[in-house]
Parts: structure tokens; sequence; C-alpha cells
């Protein structure tokens, strides 16, 4: 199809460089410079979207970061897909494929806009008025099928195939927009000797300017000095210029998000380079130069494919060298709407009329509308619009005395509209700056700022372009620090006449209020009477007028909306508009994709993985991994043909009647040195520590300061001042933080330095019967022998050459050793060690078959047992406590009301089924009567249970209320499709006598 | 993110500190003499300022060290940060430069 609508000559679009793309599947040509949005409209298409709610036609009204209808879908396939991306921002590239979204089947046929036929019943918070009843259908029907009505673009259905980029950047200067303010100011930074980062949504640097053809600044037409200022601006190396770059967020202490789309006129980006860039720039200062957004009139039917900001037709004329319709009707009641219809008239549309809302407009630009010959209409409003799917004719009708007249229909496909413009604050604003309601310009500008930042240029409320880069050249000085020199700088503008005017809130229109709908929030579809039913039904703070209605939420955040929602509120209250305030601006200024945020995070590098020197073994075995925190850890080692309850078995029995090896490399170890350490853990930890020898261990518990079991771990005395400290797998950063706060905060006087030593030991639990005589031909330098190293001691040795820790220690119940050797060697040390058993029958294990041997013998895991209101003498460890001992953390809150055992607290008990091959689920509950109603009183839970192979039945462990007192009662279980019959027991299944310790 | 001043490292990002609670609540030197109310009152009752607040932090990704600080809960700007052990300072506004 052939650009009809492209003017042959002017505009910054490059005629030497043809685009082809495709809108809803049909072809579009269009030129480098294009955006999507100025590509249609060369092309004459103005339909592009379907609305919200009424699933009316919409089209392209703004030509930038406002547009509040044109919102597309991008993408060559799902990979690619990005929904609800802003027409008037996307620069067009080759092959380009972008489709309408919220329509079905077609943007032309929509089913939806049977909404529109019905629209009188979905006034504002309909959905809190009907559908109510009956209730259950809520959630079944009129739910899902309301948001499948509703609604903006659609998620994509494949992962995004594109990679994004992220990166800090720190400067003196950060200058927001690139207009002519915006220029000024990093200009003026910049010539200060600051380093400036300055960045802009568009695809060009320039703003305003690059829809200027009038003004001359210095001398030069204004794209000349814009060239030139670019050019200068780039001979700095301390500038960095950002173009296609839009700031989205203003965090805390001058922190900016700015999101970097990183596609080219040449097509999407290779899957291997990044497609967006997100830049967290922490500033010294930020100048926040974003411009002023033009407000559209709130006129019946005011929303038709067609009818578009004034001064962003223009743009489309001046920048893009298109023609937005041929027949225009303007509608204004601001002086810009004049030099837009100008611009249109010199480009070939017809103006048919401009009809303006004040009473007798005067001045310069309506002076040159007339000397052109265009049909000036003062004191006209719009009071209606015809068209389905573009606008074919506008109604004009006069106002005198403060009454709507006669209209007369206007034919035209056009129709521009101009109620005056709105300095952009919503950054400033996001940075908590407070707003100032400036009654002459009729918009809130900045007041005091929050953080440190400077705002300019039209978004400051400059008005002509000579105060906009001067208000831009001194927020740039004065950011970079050199005030005080005033160095004041002077730029000539020579440009058109500073235009005047505004109108805020709904026009007046002569019909019934109730038969028509001027739309206020393009976006979300509220209309005029939608706010004013808002008032009526008693909401007050604009707020809530604006939850209820949602004008002002979504994509958009009412950029075009706010004021004019303001404005009747204002005007149906008889209130004045500082004294109802506005509502909050939130970030994102513009939608941002969840690429950008997630960044590199993705995939394998979502978050750490954690393995264990052994890892590679286990992987070559076959094991099975499991995630326990950020660690994979080898869950069981199936052999041909075995599924998880079989090799569990064979593990646990090769444990208990020969020997097994387990990797333990992933438990906590913090080395406590000092001459205060043994005092440290005295303070710390339950346990009495002072008459614990080196080369012995003691199991050690950790409570909060509220008496509740938060990690445990054996620790082994190495030397005097010198302790090997072992926690739970997961809790060692937490174990260490709290000993790091105790240290500091605390005890400062204790002399004591705490290391992590997590990742630099290998464990290698050598378990069971035979373990002694595995290990005892590969240990050097110490006597393993039962007589001279008992259960719970330790050996400074070496194990297969390699220094060692050697524990005696045991998780299993049985004879058992763990050597700690250095981390580099514990896979080499693993298999010489895994060599010599083999003549003994030894048998790698892996958590899982742990998890059951240890529960054979009621050695709790801290956070499966205990779930943070678990006492040591709940689980059975009062033994472990000092008794003696006058403080450690926690001892307090164990003598307050509640915590002892007589007080009716749960407690660790076994649980036996009936039915001994029933496997209980972890988490179900125990009751007394299963007769009971629902909710039944519940006694206590399960929090292990296992398959015992040994014991060739089922085990379990479980928190049940006084459960000491309860041994040998029977409770039941109930079950989702049974109830079953347990008895409780001791917690010890296996061994009680703890007679095989010792092999 | 916020920008907190470590005393011993400088100006850093909030992503490499831990925030530690409400500061200066001091542990008893002899738990034993505390009442019952005593105890529960330094175990779970904390301030909720609306303005100053004096927390703890730790430069858990610096130097791993603790220190005190006095934020505005309402604006979330820091007034000053100091070393453990120090006196809460006397300022009632302002920011930290």
């Amino acid at each position: 199809m052939s650009e009809a609508f492209r003017l042959p000559d002017g505009g910054r679009v490059d005629r030497a460089q043809p685009l082809s793309f495709t809108f809803d599947g049909r072809r579009y040509g269009g030129l480098a410079g294009d955006t999507i949005a100025s590509a249609l409209l060369a092309n004459g298409v103005h339909l592009v979207g379907r609305s919200f709610k009424y699933h009316r036609p919409r089209g392209i009204v703004s030509a930038g970061a406002e547009e509040p209808n044109a919102l597309v879908g991008v993408g060559r396939d799902e990979a690619h897909y990005t929904p609800n991306l802003v027409a008037t921002q996307i620069s067009l590239y080759d092959g380009l494929s972008a489709v309408s979204q919220n329509r079905s089947p077609s943007l032309e046929r929509d089913a939806g806009s049977i909404n529109d036929r019905l629209w009188r019943f979905f006034p504002a918070g309909f959905y809190y008025k009907t559908f109510m009843w009956p209730r259950r259908a809520w959630t079944r029907v009129f739910e899902p099928r309301i948001r499948a009505m509703a609604g903006l673009g659609r998620a994509p259905k494949a992962p995004d195939a594109a990679r994004y980029a992220q990166r800090y950047a720190h400067c003196d200067v950060l200058v927001i927009g690139a207009g002519p303010a915006g220029l000024a100011s990093a200009l003026a930074a910049a010539e200060a000797g600051a380093r400036v980062i300055i960045c802009d949504e568009q695809s060009e640097l320039g703003g305003s300017l690059l829809a200027e053809t009038e003004a001359r600044i210095d001398g030069l037409a204004a794209q000349d000095w814009l060239a030139a200022t670019l050019a200068r601006l780039g001979a700095f190396d301390r500038v960095t210029v950002l173009p296609r770059t839009i700031a989205f967020g203003y965090f805390p202490h001058n922190m900016v998000g700015l999101a970097q789309d990183l596609t080219g006129y040449q097509g999407e980006p290779d899957d291997a380079a990044p497609r967006g860039r997100l830049w967290q720039v922490r500033a010294k200062q930020v100048v926040i130069a974003a411009g002023a957004i033009e407000r559209p009139l709130v006129f019946p039917d005011n929303d038709r494919p067609g009818i578009m900001l004034a001064d962003s037709a223009r743009i489309y004329v001046e920048r893009y060298a298109v023609k937005p319709g041929r027949r225009a009707v303007i509608f204004t009641a601001h002086d810009e709407a004049y030099r837009a219809a100008l611009a249109l008239h010199r480009a070939g549309v017809e103006i048919a009329a401009i009809a303006d809302l004040r009473g007798a407009p005067e001045g310069a630009w309506i002076d040159a509308a007339r000397a052109a010959g265009l049909p000036v209409r003062p004191a006209t409003t719009i009071s209606g619009t015809d068209g389905q799917l573009r606008v074919s004719a506008a109604h004009l009708a006069p106002i005198a005395d403060g009454k709507v007249g006669r209209a007369e229909r206007i034919e035209c496909d056009l129709v521009l509209m101009s109620g005056g413009f709105t300095p952009s604050v919503h950054l400033f604003s996001q940075s908590r700056g407070k707003l100032r309601f400036d009654p002459a310009l009729e918009a809130f500008v900045p007041g005091a700022p929050a953080e440190a930042s400077l705002m300019a240029g039209a978004s400051a409320g400059a008005q002509t372009l000579e105060a906009t880069l001067a208000t831009g050249y001194d927020a740039g000085d004065q950011a970079a620090g050199v005030s005080g020199t005033a160095q004041v700088r002077h730029f000539a503008v020579e440009a058109a006449p500073l235009s005047r005017g505004g109108f805020l809130g709904a026009v007046p229109h002569g019909r019934d209020p109730a038969s028509v709908r001027a739309f206020v929030d393009f976006q979300n579809d509220v209309t005029a009477k939608d706010i004013k039913l808002a008032l009526a039904e008693g909401f007050r703070s604009i707020e809530h007028v604006k939850r209820y209605t949602t004008t002002g939420m979504a994509t958009d955040q009412g950029k075009t909306s706010n004021m004019n929602a303001l404005g009747i509120v204002s005007e149906t209250l008889g209130r004045p508009i500082p004294e109802i305030g506005t509502t909050t601006f939130r970030m994102p200024y513009t939608p941002v994709p969840f690429g950008y945020f997630a960044g590199y995070a993705r995939g394998e590098l979502f978050e750490p993985v954690r393995e264990t020197p052994i890892h590679g073994w286990a992987a070559e075995r076959g094991a099975v991994f499991e995630d326990v925190g950020q660690w994979k850890r080898a869950r069981y080692f199936p052999e041909p043909g075995e599924d998880m309850r079989a090799a569990v078995a064979r593990e646990c029995r090769a444990v208990r009647e020969a020997v097994g090896i387990f990797d333990a490399s992933t438990l906590g170890k913090i080395e406590i040195v000092g001459p205060d350490a043994a005092e440290f853990l005295n303070r710390l930890y339950v346990n009495a520590w002072t008459k614990l020898k080196p080369g012995r261990l003691r199991y050690g518990v950790l409570l909060r300061e509220d008496g509740f079991i938060v990690d445990d771990g054996v620790v082994g005395r190495i030397a005097e001042d010198r302790f090997h400290v072992t926690t739970t797998t997961g809790g060692a950063p937490r174990v260490l933080a709290t000993m790091e706060d105790y240290l500091q905060t605390e005890w400062p006087d204790l002399n004591v330095w705490l290391t992590s030593t997590t990742e630099q030991w290998a464990v290698i639990a050598v378990q069971g019967p035979k373990a002694r005589d595995v290990l005892a031909p590969l240990v050097e330098g110490a006597d393993i022998s039962a007589a001279s190293m008992p259960h719970m001691s330790v050996a400074e040795c070496r194990v297969a050459g390699v220094p060692a820790r050697l524990f005696r220690v045991s998780f299993t119940g049985e004879l058992g050793f763990e050597v700690n050797v250095p981390a580099e060697y514990g896979r080499a040390v693993w298999e010489t060690i895994f060599a010599a058993g083999q003549p003994h029958g030894v048998v790698p294990y892996g958590t899982e078959t742990m998890h059951v041997l240890r529960a054979e013998k009621g050695y709790i895991i801290v956070g499966q047992e205990t779930d943070g209101t678990a006492t040591p003498e709940d689980v059975g460890l009062g033994w472990a406590i000092g008794k003696a001992k006058p403080d450690f953390v926690g001892k307090r809150a164990l003598a307050r009301a509640g915590m002892a055992a007589q007080d009716d607290r749960k407690q660790l008990v076994g649980v036996l089924t009936e039915e001994p091959g029933f496997v209980l689920e972890e988490g179900a509950h125990l009751v007394a009567d299963p007769a009971q109603k629902p909710p039944m009183t519940m006694l206590g839970h399960v929090t292990s249970s296992y398959w015992s192979a040994k014991l060739n039945r089922s085990i379990a462990l479980a928190m049940v209320r006084s459960g000491r007192d309860r041994l040998g009662e029977t409770l039941h279980v109930p079950l989702a499709d049974r109830t079953v019959r347990v008895t409780l027991t001791e917690p010890v299944f296996y061994d009680p006598e703890g007679s095989r310790l010792d092999g | 993110m916020l920008l907190i001043t470590c005393p011993f490292c400088g100006q850093r990002p909030e992503i490499e500190f831990a925030y530690g609670g409400e500061a200066h609540i001091a542990r008893a030197a002899d738990p034993r003499a505390t009442s019952d109310e005593a105890w529960t009152e330094y175990l779970y009752v904390r301030g909720n300022a609306r303005g100053l607040h004096a927390e703890r932090w730790r430069h858990i990704r610096g130097c791993g060290r603790f220190f005190n600080a006095l934020r505005d809960t309402v604006t979330d700007h820091f007034v000053a940060t100091y070393k453990m052990g120090e006196a809460r300072p006397d300022r009632t506004e302002g920011k930290q430069p």
C-alpha cells in the first residue's frame, strides 16, 4: 500500500530508506525515522485499537509517551512478542510486525463492541453493584468473563527469546528529556565540567525542536541549532547521550531507572545481542526537563478515530511529513491549535473550521489564522461527532450567554483538539516533590523538591522557547554546582508569539448529559458522567474518585486525563482545584517490559547453585539430586531398576549391616577462635562448654532469645581457643549473622573471631559397623581405636595423606566418622575411602537414607521437627542444657510462664500406625476423637514419616500436645479418604540403648 | 534504592546492607533479675516512630560491621549513622549529606 498521506518533502524521515512492516497482517510502507504511529498515519490508518471497556474503535491521539489509545503488540513470533507497546514511541524497523489488541475476531468487526451498545449497564464501579448474585457466580462466571472482555494486550505464549542487559551508572548531572530545556541543561553542566548523562524517550534528541520549522536560536534555524548543540555535546567525553531511553522511575536518593531500547531501524537485534538495557543511574543532581503534555477537550464522542491532539497533528506534519487527514475541524481553547491549523493548512489539509471555546480569542495567532483565510468561529463548542471506524463529521454549536445553540454538522475526517498544556510533573512527583497549583497556568507545577533535583523548561511551567532554554541552562548550571559563578547565558530566540489559553474539565454541549459520552480517560474508558456519578455517590477525595472510576490509572497514568478529571470534580463540587489536590503519580512513567528487570537473572543465572566437591562423583554415579536451599544434594543412588524406596532400603541396610559413605559437605561450618571462644559459646549455646576438653565433641543447641530452637550442630574443640562449629545446611548464614550480632553489639568485650568455613571443608561421613575397618588403614597421626577415640571426639590427623579433622560422630546410630578435609581434596579422599571400602561392601547413600536412619534413632532435624515454637524440652533435648550456667541466649525466656513441660506443650513422640505397611503423610494431624465434626480439635501433627526397611514397618515422629504423657495412647489421623489409627511411642525406634554406636 | 553511609566504609547502596531492627535495645546484663514484663518488652515490643527512628544496620556485604542509624520514616532519608556504642545523636531533622 502506498503512503498516500506522506508529504513530498520536509520532515526528518529518510526517504532514501524505505521500510516495510505489517499491522494486523497487512503490509505497509514506511520510512526510517518513522514511528509505528507515523507510518500508519502516512498510510491513512487511524483505527489502531479497541477501547478497554466498551470496545469502541480508537485511533492515534498523540505523537508521544502520553498516547492512551495506540497500544499494540509487537514481535515476529511469540518468543519476541511484547504487548502494550505505545505505537507513538516505537521506532519503525524493517520487517516489524505489529498487531492491534483487545478485539476479536478483527479490529474492524469486534464482537466485544456489543459492550458499547450496552454502555448504560457499565457505569463506573459497575462491578461493585451488579453481578452480585448468586454469590458463587462472581468467581466462576462473571469475573472471568469481565476479565476476558476488558483489557489491554495479552501475555506472550513463549518465553522471551531476547536478552536484556543491566548496568549501573553514576554521574554529576542526569538530564531527563532532550528537548530545548534538557539540551541547554546538559550543555551548561558539561561546560561547567560535570559528568552528564542525558536521556530521551525518542529515537532522536531534540524534543519539540524536531518539529520546529519556524524559530531561530542564536541566529540558526532551530533544527540547525539542534544539530550544532548535539555535536557540541558529543564532543565532551564526560557526556553520555542516551536516545530511546525513558526515565521511568525516580527512586530514593537520586536513583533513576532508565529503560533503553536497543532495537534499531535495521530490524530486531540478534537474540545474542541485548534488546534493551536497564540503567540504574545514581546522580548527584537530576534535571527534569520532561516537557508538557497537551490536554484533550472533553466533548461528546471525542474518542473516534481521527480525533487527535492538535500539537501532535502538527508534529506529524512537521517531523514525519505526514498529513493526518484531508479535511480538519479544529476545536480549541488554546492558541497553540492555531499554530497547528496553520501548519496543516500549509501542508495541504483543508481547515473546515476552527471552533474556539473562548468568547473572543485575540492575538497574533488568531490574526495569522484569519489572514490565511482559515474560518475562525469564536464561542463555539462541539456537541458531538459522527463516524464509526473514523470520524466523519463534527457538530459545531455556538455558545451564547452560557447556552449552547443549534449545532451545524460539518463533514471532516480529522478533528484536532487542544485544551492547553499540562507540565509533565510525573517524575518530580514520584520523587516526592511537592506540587503547587499555578492559577495563571491552570496547572500543577513543581514546588519544593524532596531530592537533589531541578525542573526546567515546560515541565517547570516555561511557556516560550526563550524561557525554556534559559531555565534549562540555568538548571544545568546550578546542577553542576557552579551557580556562584553567575554564568548567565542568553539565548537569542526569534520564535512564534506566546500562545495562551487553556480549559479544564468537560466542555458545554447542550445535550442531555445522561445520553452522551464525553471521554476523560481514553485508556480506561472513563467519561465525564462516570466522574460525576462517583461524586454523586459520595466520593469526595480525588484518590477515591480515581479508584472508583479508574481514571488516571493503568499504563498511561493519566497523562492526558488527570487535569480534566480534576476540572470536572472542581466544577461539580464547587471547590477550587488546589483544594482538591492531585493523585499520586506512580512509576513506571511508561510501561517497561519485565525482561528489563529480570535482566541476566534468568535460567541458570536466576539463582546461584551450590555444589559440593563430591557432586561430580555423585552425578557420574547416577545420583538423584534434591534442592536443599541453594545446594544440590544427592538424595539417593539408584541401582538399575530400583525406585527410590528400593534404593533407600538397600542403602539403609548397608549402613546398618556394613558401611555407608555420605557426602555431608553442605553442613554449615564456622571456626570460632580467640581467648574468649569458650565463653562466647557459653553465652550463646544452651550447652556448657568450659569443661569440654580439646579433642572432644559436643552436640550444641542454639536458641533465640524467646527460648525456641533455631539451630543445632556438633561442635568440636580443636584447641583451648579454637572451636569447629557445625550448623544445619540451611542455617549457616543465619547462625553466623546471629553470632556476629551478639559479638559486635552485646559482648564487644569478648576477644573472639568468627570465620565461615562452610566451603573450605569437604565432609565425608563413613557410617556403619565396618566404618573403622574402612578408615583405619587410611589414617595417619591418630589412633582411631575404640579405646583411644571414643564417640564424640575429634582428632587432627591425615586421612588418605590429606590433613584432616576426623570427627567420631554419628547421625545414624551406628559407629561413625566424619572426615573433614580441605574442599579441594574432597573428591580424591572420597574416592580413596570408597575404594578402601569395597572389600567391606561400602555403599554410597543420600539424604533420603540419612533421614530414615536418623528418624529410626529419633534424632530431630531443626526445621522439620521444630517450627520456631519448640523448646529443647519439647523435643527431648533438655539434657543438653547447661543447668549451672547463669545465662545463655534464650535461658530467661525458658523461665517464662507457659514454657515448662507441664504447660500442655507440644512434645516430640514416636508414632506407629496400627497397620505397619501404611506410611503417614508428613503434616497429617492427630486427633483424639475421629467422630467429631470439623474443625476437629487437633492434638498435634506428623513431622517426619518414613518406611523403615530395618524395622519392616512405617515409623513417624510427631509433635503432640502433652505427648510425653500420652505414650501408649491410641490417636487417629484423619486423611482425605480414611482415618488411620496410631499409637504414640518413644521417639527412638531402633537401638534405644545406643549400643551400636561402638560398632 | 537508598544510599547508606557506613561509618567504616562510607556511602554505599542499600543492597550491601541488612536491616537489624530498632537500635538501643540493650540485653539486660543479668536477665535473671529481669521481670517477666520487662523481658517480654525486650523480646517483643518495639517503637513504630513516625519521624526519626534509631535503628541497627549491618554492612553485611561490605565490612560486616553493625552500626546504628537515624532515619526519618516519613521521608526515608538518613539523618545520621554512627558506630555501635556511641550515643544517639541529638538530631531532630535534616538530611545526611
